[in-house]
């Protein structure tokens, strides 16, 4: 019992420690991509030193939305990060507490809180970035709901855990259309959530043209600090959910002894490794979408998903 | 599945190619929907070989063969050749109903088509009929869909092509054993089609300076220009 806690916390350790480290690889893949060399990987690491130590400036006119915010947007994908398999195979202490759903409404919890002190702040770029993320994120919503419904619905189960046992057991679903269909309308939602090209510019610094980035232009300090680690987390929650659950569920440990969980760890970074090319790939292969094309690309991302559920449902 | 790895690569197929006809809907650039279809009779090909390899039938095999020459070199070439350049790089903005809108449509035609075929399959079920029979009738709404919502020349003799493409994906698995003589006549058809279609395209657009089919409803004499 005090193992599988304490690997629980080793799992939330993991999350906050590696993700800048993700964020950095895809930041210099990007960058080697377009010919050019890039900053080294671990630069997100030092940015988060750098706004640490620097003082924060919050406006007169802020509430308290605005400073709890950076701490909700950092604790929410560590409160995932318990629910989801990341390390191990098995279930943990505390993989009971909650399932896809609830992960996924814990992110939302935190996008509402950063949408909310977006307003809060009263620069005028902020209100206009939130009603747009707002717009993404109700398009991405159905989506996830119908993925997670009909991955449960193959596994009888929203325990990540179980979902992720269930593709172990059996390889030959793994090819089945609904599965297949299910992985692509996935990685377009990671796509969206994350802001990733088709749907947002990550690196762009044109503030009319922004949608995630522009939330937390207020931020400064610790405050700016919290949220861009809460960012990186979030990515890497997603991409756990993505690899351990759907694509790639091998690789875990699958016995309690620490070796094994420590030799997951970078099983699980190669896994991202991976994963992070081909996302590369497809944001160096495509343009910005049209704000109002967005809903266009999403609603192929739920017809996608809503025919893996028909196939599922009616073909077998 | 009762096939086992075959079965389940034909589902894999069979899911692709809804998605491609799903990707024919809301594609809006001429050589976007080309591409489309041409990866949609790779699948198509793909498949009628799976079968007829399974259950030993050359037929769906030579089927299979004629496919993956016709319908992804051959078709597209001839509509390169007839069809002038500029109709396949310009951007076709110009449909009926918005992409999003289409593609909700499409879904529900999608679904209406897997109740009928649920109908269809209990009258007669062949092995690798759940997979391709559905997937076969919503490829044939989709298609007919795609020709009510798309204005432009081209796209709709690619719905033609789609619906055509659709109707063999069910087919081969229905009657695995039809004469080698129809599925010959059928794909011979279809090149003869595109060809026409591509000249005539080609020769509207020289004529009016656009393919878009609802504009080229009145007549006008050859003088008057």
């Amino acid at each position: 019992m005090t193992a599988r806690i304490l690997y629980n916390v080793l799992q939330v350790l993991v999350v906050m420690v590696f993700a800048p480290l993700m964020a950095g690889t895809n930041a210099r893949l990007k960058e080697i991509v377009q010919s050019k060399r890039g900053p080294s990987i671990l630069q997100p690491y030092r940015d988060l030193w750098k706004l640490f130590h620097k003082d924060e400036v919050v406006s007169a006119r802020a509430s308290w939305i605005f400073r709890v915010t950076p701490y909700i947007a950092f604790v929410a994908p560590l409160f995932v990060a318990m629910l989801i398999p990341v390390l191990t195979s098995y279930p943990l202490f505390f993989a009971f507490m909650g399932d896809m759903l609830g992960g996924g409404f814990i992110l939302a919890l935190a996008g509402f809180f950063a949408c909310l002190a977006a307003v809060d702040a009263g620069n005028p770029y902020g209100p206009m970035g939130a009603s747009r993320t707002r717009m993404v994120s109700f398009l991405v919503e159905p989506v996830f709901m119908i993925v997670f419904f009909t991955v449960s619905f193959v596994a009888g189960s929203t325990i990540p855990y179980i979902v992720q046992q269930r593709w172990v057991a059996s390889p030959a679903d793994f090819f089945a259309p609904s599965h297949v269909l299910i992985v692509l309308a996935f990685l377009m939602i990671i796509i969206a959530e994350t802001g990733r090209i088709p749907v947002d510019n990550p690196a762009g610094h044109f503030e009319l043209a922004m949608i995630d980035e522009s939330k937390s232009l207020e931020y400064s300090g610790r405050g700016a600090a919290l949220m861009k680690w809460g960012g990186e987390m979030k990515a890497f929650v997603l991409m756990c959910i993505f690899l351990n659950v759907l694509v790639a569920p091998w690789g875990l440990a699958a016995t309690t002894s620490v070796g094994a969980v420590l030799l997951a760890i970078p099983l699980v970074l190669l896994k991202m490794l991976g994963l992070i090319v081909v996302l590369v790939i497809v944001e160096s292969s495509l343009a910005k979408l049209r704000l109002f094309r967005i809903s266009e690309f999403l609603g192929a991302a739920f017809v996608t998903a809503v025919v893996a559920m028909i196939a599922r449902l009616f073909a077998l | 599945m009762a096939h086992g790895v075959i079965g389940s690569v034909n589902a894999l197929i069979g899911g692709l190619f809804l998605l491609t006809s799903f990707a024919m809907v809301a594609t809006r650039q001429v050589r976007g929907c080309l591409q489309q279809f041409v990866y949609q009779s790779i699948l198509l090909a793909a498949s009628a070989l799976l079968i007829g390899g399974s259950s030993a039938s050359w037929h769906l095999v030579a089927v299979g063969l004629i496919t993956l020459i016709t319908k992804p070199i051959v078709i597209p070439w001839l509509l390169r050749r007839t069809v002038p350049e500029r109709i396949f790089t310009r951007r076709e903005v110009a449909l009926t109903i918005n992409a999003t809108a289409s593609l909700l449509v499409a879904l529900g035609l999608a679904v209406l088509s897997y109740f009928i075929a649920r109908v269809l399959l209990a009258a007669a079920g062949a092995e690798f009929a759940a997979v391709n029979l559905p997937i076969g009738i919503s490829g044939l709404l989709l298609g007919g869909y795609t020709l009510t919502v798309r204005r432009e020349a081209v796209p709709q003799l690619i719905a033609i092509l789609t619906m055509e493409n659709s109707a063999f994906f069910a087919g081969i698995a229905i009657a695995p054993g039809l004469s080698i003589i129809a599925e010959l006549a059928v794909a011979f058809d279809a090149l003869v089609l595109a060809f026409v279609v591509g000249l005539l395209t080609r020769l509207i657009h020289e004529r009016t300076g656009h393919t878009e089919v609802a504009r080229l409803t009145e007549l006008r004499e050859e003088g008057e220009r």
